[in-house]
């Protein structure tokens, strides 16, 4: 029940007029950037990080957080009445919310993704809530090792259960990682990789390559599609809503299975787009009336926007309470964290607890807030698509270019997003994924940090990953995910040569 | 309810074509990257080999972490090298049409004229030209709208910023002669 307590001490901290405006703004800011085509929750979070970095942490971490609630409501708005998913994780939100639109449910759809992204996001900050503080305070024991093998199960997973090609995989991985490691050495206080350039000294600045990834492009990519769109515009009334909300009961399986399968897979990296197809291929499976999916059926709205926020949620667990994002945005705050100078890992919950509980209030308050707020301002954040993008593109590469040379006032960095800007475009349309170079570059440093440390420990001798019972089943785990495809493949053929001996 | 009618429709009058033939495949521009980013690894396996990639009394040397992580990337790019060579599918993949291109280079140039300017212009003024001559020119929209929109977008930012919050962007001589 400690756990509890400081809840309530976090919300006391939030409820000042300062912070709740802060929220308010993040929340339309987010749902804005939500809308716009070609940006999303990574994008946003990103180029409006600047921002914040005069505020002091707290307000800084809800403006965030808040910038990212309202990007993923946003999504939805543009999946359901344009038939434009604006995330990847909404792309199965179309599938039914498109075709209620058309009947004229527009408002029905709308009321109904947005109060599952609520439930979703619920559940998984009552996980957070209570299993975060058990976990952190279970990984204060965890020396170098333990955490080494913590950060290789999380590249291991990357690798194992991803679904682009492997060998790109581990490309987008490494590379991250090297340019971690460019400039000077915090251990040795030699220059590495630097080539003798003075402006790498300072080293590649995570938030500068995300913003060029992400920002610049992201917008180039979205230039090569037809941006002509047509779509329903949709009010919503209080009618509406409270007969939603009356029917809401009768879903309670579906949403409640889209939560769990959420949560679990927000944990495990990279989730969201994964648990939201699930969400939606098991409400199929397990309804009576499977062939009405896709016709407009209002679970078919509920189930992959429940599971969609659940995991964008609950990715912020395993980076409060280890220091390791569960997604790409994750690994953005997580970056923003670092800015103030605050280490984000198991000791945040000792000596942060403000901030923490503060965070994790704000959650609660943020997506309350946010639901009242799509509910009533729908039809002006529809209308935002009516601006054209040649006036909206200038403005977000004019953030992006701000937001670059504020993080360390340094032209250089400007230069730098530019050459990640085309990077990005690259990889994206050659299927080389984004999401672990970005966790390696972000990660990198502390990964080599505990490598070393815990090699020093030991002597060089490998063998300290398998020292005790805990280090050795992570590493052993991380290893297994690495070479899973191979081991599920071999199983898989060692079933089927078994079972026709059996026959 | 009038909720079935379309109400928002916007137009795209500079979309690309849809027959636009391409400029490259797939396979060219994977095993293009393949290429870079192995010589990226040799590079880099290099400088990190020099700064010292064994051991010593104190532990690991600097580079012996980053060394080995160049050896991963020169493999997986060595391996891709091959996989993209061998790829009949990525061969039919257009990577880029030429209309598209064209659209792409219309965002790309303009930025890369963007960054230049605010090196010498400083950030204000390159951002104001920027907005108002792609508005006008890609966007075809009206010269008073595109500079008003520049204006009061450059203005926002400067006091956001510069006014309120103190972020010091990088400027030039419009703003030394206004004394900012």
């Amino acid at each position: 029940m400690e756990a509890f307590g400081l809840l309530m001490h976090g919300f006391a901290v939030l409820l000042t007029w300062k912070t709740l405006a802060l929220m308010m703004v993040g929340l339309v800011l987010g749902i804005f950037v939500g809308v716009l085509p070609g940006l999303g929750g990574p994008n946003g979070v990103a180029i409006l990080l600047p921002l914040t970095f005069t505020m002091d942490p707290t307000s800084a971490i809800v403006m965030l957080s808040c910038i990212y609630w309202g990007a993923l409501f946003g999504g939805a708005i543009t999946s359901i009445l344009f038939n434009i998913p604006g995330e990847a994780w909404s792309v199965a939100t179309t599938f039914d919310g498109y075709p209620m639109a058309q009947q004229g449910k527009a408002a029905e759809a709308l009321t109904a993704a947005f109060t599952s992204s609520f439930i979703g996001s619920l559940v998984a900050v009552l996980l957070i809530t209570f299993l975060a503080p058990m976990i952190s305070s279970f990984a204060l024991k965890f020396g170098p090792p333990e955490f080494f093998a913590v950060y290789l199960l999380t590249f291991c997973s990357f690798v194992g259960l991803g679904r682009e090609a492997k060998h790109k995989t581990v490309i987008s991985m490494s590379l991250g990682l090297l340019l971690a490691g460019v400039g000077m050495d915090t251990v040795s206080g030699q220059l590495r990789m630097t080539f003798g350039s003075n402006e790498l000294l300072r080293g590649i600045n995570f938030l500068v390559a995300v913003i060029g990834l992400f920002g610049i492009s992201e917008i180039l990519l979205t230039m090569e599609e037809r941006l002509a769109l047509r779509g329903h515009a949709a009010g919503i009334s209080l009618r509406v809503v409270l007969k939603v909300w009356k029917d809401l009961p009768k879903y309670w399986v579906t949403l409640l299975r889209s939560s769990f399968i959420g949560c679990w897979l927000g944990i495990t990296p990279g989730g969201a787009i994964a648990a939201s197809f699930m969400g939606y291929n098991l409400a199929k499976r397990f309804s009576k009336d499977p062939d009405s999916f896709g016709k407009g059926r209002i679970e078919g709205v509920f189930a992959p926007e429940t599971a969609a926020h659940a995991s964008g949620t609950s990715a912020l667990l395993p980076m409060l309470a280890l220091g390791i994002p569960g997604s790409g945005t994750a690994a953005i705050l997580l970056g923003g964290l670092m800015v103030w100078g605050l280490n984000p890992g198991p000791l945040l919950f000792v000596e942060h607890k403000d901030f923490v509980w503060g965070l994790i209030a704000s959650m609660y308050l943020g997506n309350v807030v946010g639901l009242v707020l799509v509910l009533t301002t729908v039809p002006v954040f529809a209308s935002i698509l009516r601006v054209p993008f040649a006036a909206v593109a200038p403005m977000i590469v004019v953030s992006c270019a701000i937001g670059a040379y504020a993080i360390q006032n340094a032209m250089f960095d400007i230069w730098l997003m530019l050459g990640f800007g085309i990077v990005g475009y690259v990889f994206k349309k050659i299927g080389i994924p984004l999401a672990p170079f970005t966790l390696a570059l972000v990660l990198g440093n502390r990964a080599e940090d505990a490598f070393r440390l815990s090699m020093i420990g030991s002597g060089g001798d490998m063998k300290v990953f398998w020292a005790n019972g805990l280090v050795g089943s992570i590493t052993t785990l991380a290893i297994v995910l690495l070479f899973w495809p191979v081991i599920d493949k071999v199983f898989g053929d060692l079933s089927r040569m078994l079972r026709p001996a059996k026959a | 309810m009038s909720n079935t009618d379309i109400e928002i429709v916007v137009d795209d009058p500079t979309a690309p074509e849809a027959n636009s033939p391409a400029v490259t495949s797939n396979r060219v521009v994977d095993v293009v990257t393949s290429l870079l980013l192995l010589a990226l690894a040799l590079m880099l396996g290099f400088d990190n080999w020099r700064a010292g990639a064994a051991w010593d009394s104190t532990g690991p040397q600097p580079g012996y972490f980053p060394f080995y992580l160049s050896v991963i990337l020169g493999g997986a790019s060595l391996y891709g090298l091959v996989a993209a060579f061998l790829s009949r599918r990525e061969a039919a993949e257009t990577f880029v049409t030429r209309a598209q291109l064209r659209r792409v280079l219309a965002v790309f140039v303009p930025t890369l004229l963007f960054c230049l300017a605010t090196q010498f212009l400083g950030l204000y003024v390159a951002s104001f030209l920027l907005i108002s001559v792609f508005m006008r020119l890609v966007g075809k929209i009206a010269w008073w709208k595109s500079l008003l929109t520049a204006f009061v977008f450059t203005a926002v930012m400067f006091v956001t910023f510069d006014v309120a919050f103190d972020v010091i962007m990088p400027k030039g001589p419009l703003e030394a002669a206004l004394g900012r």
